[in-house]
């Protein structure tokens, strides 16, 4: 997932969490229903639901939703991609060439000055770049720099930085500068987009801790001022030269409590847009806003996930798991328990990625009690005929893990009960310590719009997003394969092929995909959501 | 006089560090790692969560860290810093003034209308104003406060659209009258109730007959004579009460989207941020000190026959 994002999935899990009765209601309209072209006030204010950011606003810094929506707004990248294609788009960038997917040329847009008068230039991103990778600066997103050569040096595992630059980024001249790999990936232009690689005006480097209160950035708005615990001020940045051009004057992050006080907000007007609507108000919220309530699919996947290391799914057979997933019924599960806040999962791969393809995990992820019990009798048997899903409490996923175990239960005589632990930092504890007794939740938000993304980070022998102990070398063969693909298009399809082959293997029981379940207020419109299932807050258009 | 003051404020030195220590350990005993928990579920980079865990002292054994968190509060004034590297005297700086101000509000309406109602009930005894006075504190302590705050919420702004449904300033006074009565309800029945019995109670004494017998105004009688010896247990209630107030808006302010203590520790909490909780408890701890050796000073002016050593 995009960061750690903690907050946000908590407040998405809230809603379910507390969701306990059946039936959605209301059509499923889409989100563009309600976006009737009225006059529009260009210098109007959009307000919108956010939360005291977890550490500075450095962009290498910032994982969670919160810290990542202002970070957005105020600084681009050298790349985007289109909502629902996942194709790349230019920003910052002019161009953006390779050979062999190992060495990258970047030539960068001419004119483009950060808010304070500096101009962007190819020193402005490698600065940053070797800043943020460097340990003694403890950002907490320095690992996205791994792919580039000399990391190492910067990044030890142990012990300061022997170096203060990586290797692997050299500057050509003001608008260009290149980036050596230490191995091929077809797809590094994709992890660009990303808010770590943002450029940082020289300022910067000598008070960071200052910037991270006033941060200066290269994007469509402008930092105002950062009220703390109650909201944080952007404007529309005059001078901005990129495609994200505001057609607002500029945003209110607010602070709130939660969903429930900024829905009753939304209901009188008094914010924009939200995040989510709480779980008391599923039911009914599509009755509440009319056109104005939204109902989008986003590219992140529910799982769960059994720890490999422990003496239960240590060399089980696949037809054991396979059996468990096709004892879910998750057509049920996600119309009455999550009234329809989550679609059934396909495969492992979230949908509206390069690269997603419906179906991929064949029929395994389809509900049918007799073939599940036959799979699990020919597997030799869940071992111990009991199994258990652990989840954290305060994430409200209490429901849905009920739900599914009471499928499993139902189909195949299975025993199988929550696992319950108190908060997430509990849960992810048991998970890094490989104490997980049997299974556990696992989800993940898109970080970059490519499939690769939901099958190597999670998936690969000893990468950090890995915690089951899950290891096949004939799947980090045909990843390796993928990264060095010469064109993206065929990495995407090598990853399809290594997704297909998860199916005999089941390193995860994908269980659904997720949708934003939003709404905005009668002061805008033209809202919509992104792929990460945050608001494209550039295009909201105030009233007058 | 002097000497019981000392005295009391010597006494609160063991407290102080006692009560520290024990949500220090309390706080720091909770299983989970803060900052593993940053990097959610994309897994951590080993390399940088030892970086900070050094940064925030954590890998140091639990004694050092207290010892240097209460060498930080005693001796600098520094409560450490939160995540975000701001420190944390600053943060309680922004958040302890709202919720004063909305503990302000629950308090003065409480006082006012729970006493009144009480020395209504206590001089009807018996008779209907006090059983429907009995009726309506019953209601108001068996209704959670959440549901209260919904349906107050309900009415006000959604029904009758007379104030917003969160507090959009709390800078402004009059937005914070609806959270207010919400958070003061609970105790307002208390208040009610222990002011009735008192006043009952004390109505048959002899010191009443007496005021009585020798012809005092009535308005003498009840205001000087009675209400001066029946408040001494609702004094004692409201001084606790204000610490109660001070921490236990937690839920309102979550509520009506207070940017005040208990949103801060409710943010705190579950971002772990260790330094940030005992800072805020720790505040709290020297308000509910205070605020008993307050009454307890104040018992003497409301009784002479109270006498501090």
């Amino acid at each position: 997932m995009r960061g750690a994002k903690s907050a946000k999935w908590v407040a998405i899990a809230a809603v379910v969490a507390l969701s306990v009765t059946a039936c959605g209601g209301g059509s499923d309209k889409g989100d563009d229903g309600g976006n009737d072209k009225g006059a529009v006030n260009p210098k109007g204010i959009v307000t919108f639901e956010s939360g005291e950011p977890q550490n500075p606003l450095q962009p290498a810094n910032t994982m969670e939703s919160y810290g990542s929506d202002v970070i957005t707004s105020i600084f681009d990248t050298l790349v985007d991609y289109e909502p629902g294609s996942g194709k790349i788009t230019y920003t910052n960038a002019e161009s953006i060439t390779t050979k062999d997917s190992k060495v990258w040329t970047v030539k960068l847009k001419s004119g483009w000055k950060f808010h304070n008068g500096e101009a962007v230039t190819s020193k402005s991103y490698v600065d940053a770049w070797n800043w943020a990778a460097n340990i003694a600066n403890n950002q907490t997103n320095a690992s996205w720099f791994s792919d580039i050569e000399g990391y190492a040096d910067v990044h030890p595992e142990k012990g300061k930085a022997k170096k203060d630059a990586m290797s692997g980024l050299k500057v050509v001249d003001d608008s260009t500068f290149t980036i050596t790999l230490s191995a091929p990936l077809a797809y590094f232009e994709y992890k660009l987009a990303y808010n770590v690689f943002a450029p940082l005006p020289s300022g910067f480097f000598k008070d960071p801790k200052g910037y991270g209160e006033k941060p200066v950035g290269n994007g469509p708005y402008e930092f105002v001022k950062w009220d703390h615990k109650k909201s944080i001020e952007v404007k529309t940045y005059a001078g901005y030269k990129g495609p994200n051009k505001p057609k607002n004057g500029g945003v209110l992050f607010k602070n709130y409590t939660g969903p429930d006080a900024s829905y009753a907000d939304l209901l009188s007007d008094k914010v924009d847009v939200i995040r989510q609507v709480p779980a008391t108000s599923l039911a009914n919220y599509k009755s509440d806003l009319g056109d104005r309530a939204v109902d989008q699919d986003y590219s992140a996947v529910q799982s769960i996930v059994p720890a490999f290391y422990t003496k239960q799914w240590k060399n089980i057979d696949n037809r054991v798991l396979q059996g468990l997933s096709m004892a879910i019924d998750r057509k049920t599960i996600t119309d009455t328990v999550l009234q329809k806040t989550r679609t059934p999962a396909t495969g492992w791969v979230a949908q509206g990625v390069l690269g997603f393809k419906a179906g991929a995990a064949g029929d395994v992820t389809t509900y049918n009690p007799a073939e599940a019990k036959k799979l699990i009798k020919a597997g030799g048997g869940v071992p111990g005929n009991k199994i258990s899903i652990q989840f954290n409490a305060d994430g409200g996923h209490g429901e849905w893990v009920e739900a599914v175990c009471g499928s499993i239960r139902k189909a195949t005589g299975v025993e199988c009960t929550g696992d319950s632990k108190a908060d997430f930092q509990t849960d992810l504890k048991a998970r890094d310590a490989h104490e997980v007794k049997s299974m556990y939740r696992g989800g993940w938000v898109l970080d970059y719009p490519f499939n690769g993304n939901f099958l190597r980070d999670l998936y690969g022998t000893g990468v950090a997003g890995n915690t089951s102990g899950y290891s096949n070398k004939a799947f980090d063969k045909l990843v390796k394969e993928a990264d060095a693909a010469p064109t993206i298009e065929k990495s995407a399809e090598l990853y399809q092929q290594a997704e297909k082959s998860l199916v005999d293997d089941m390193p995860s029981i994908p269980l659904w995909y997720y949708k934003v379940n939003s709404g905005y207020s009668n002061n805008v419109q033209n809202v919509k959501f992104n792929q990460a299932g945050d608001p494209i807050l550039n295009e909201i258009e105030v009233k007058k | 006089m002097g000497r019981y003051v000392a005295r009391r404020l010597l006494q609160m030195i063991p407290v102080f560090i006692g009560t520290t220590l024990l949500i220090f350990l309390m706080v720091y005993a909770l299983p989970g790692d803060p900052v593993r928990a940053m990097f959610g579920d994309r897994g951590a980079d080993a390399a940088t969560v030892a970086a900070l865990r050094h940064k925030y002292g954590l890998d140091q054994p639990l004694w050092k860290q207290y010892v240097d968190y209460m060498n930080g509060i005693l001796f600098h004034f520094d409560f450490g810093d939160t995540f975000a590297g701001r420190p944390v005297s600053e943060e309680i700086g922004r958040v302890f003034p709202t919720t004063i101000r909305l503990a302000t509000v629950a308090f003065v309406f409480e006082l006012v209308v729970g006493v009144a109602l009480g020395i209504l009930a206590g001089l009807k005894a018996g008779r209907t104003a006090d059983s429907l006075v009995l009726v309506f504190t019953l209601l108001v302590l068996s209704v959670p406060v959440f549901v209260l705050a919904f349906i107050l919420r309900q009415v006000f702004s959604f029904n009758l659209g007379w104030v917003s449904p969160n507090v959009q300033n709390a800078e402004n006074w009059n937005e914070l009258i609806l959270p207010g009565v919400v958070l003061g309800s609970l105790s307002l029945a208390y208040v009610a109730r222990l002011t009735r019995t008192s006043i009952a109670e004390n109505l048959r004494s002899d010191y009443m007959r007496t005021a009585v017998a020798k012809g005092l105004p009535r308005r003498r009688v009840v205001g000087v004579h009675l209400m001066r010896n029946s408040l001494i247990p609702v004094v004692t209630y409201l001084g606790t009460d204000i610490g109660a107030l001070m921490s236990g808006a937690v839920v309102t302010e979550g509520i009506f989207n207070v940017p005040g203590v208990g949103n801060a520790l409710y943010t705190a909490l579950f971002r772990r941020e260790g330094a940030t909780i005992v800072g805020i408890v720790t505040i709290l701890v020297l308000v509910y000190m205070l605020a008993s050796l307050l009454i307890d000073l104040l018992y003497a002016v409301l009784d002479p026959r109270i006498r501090y050593a």
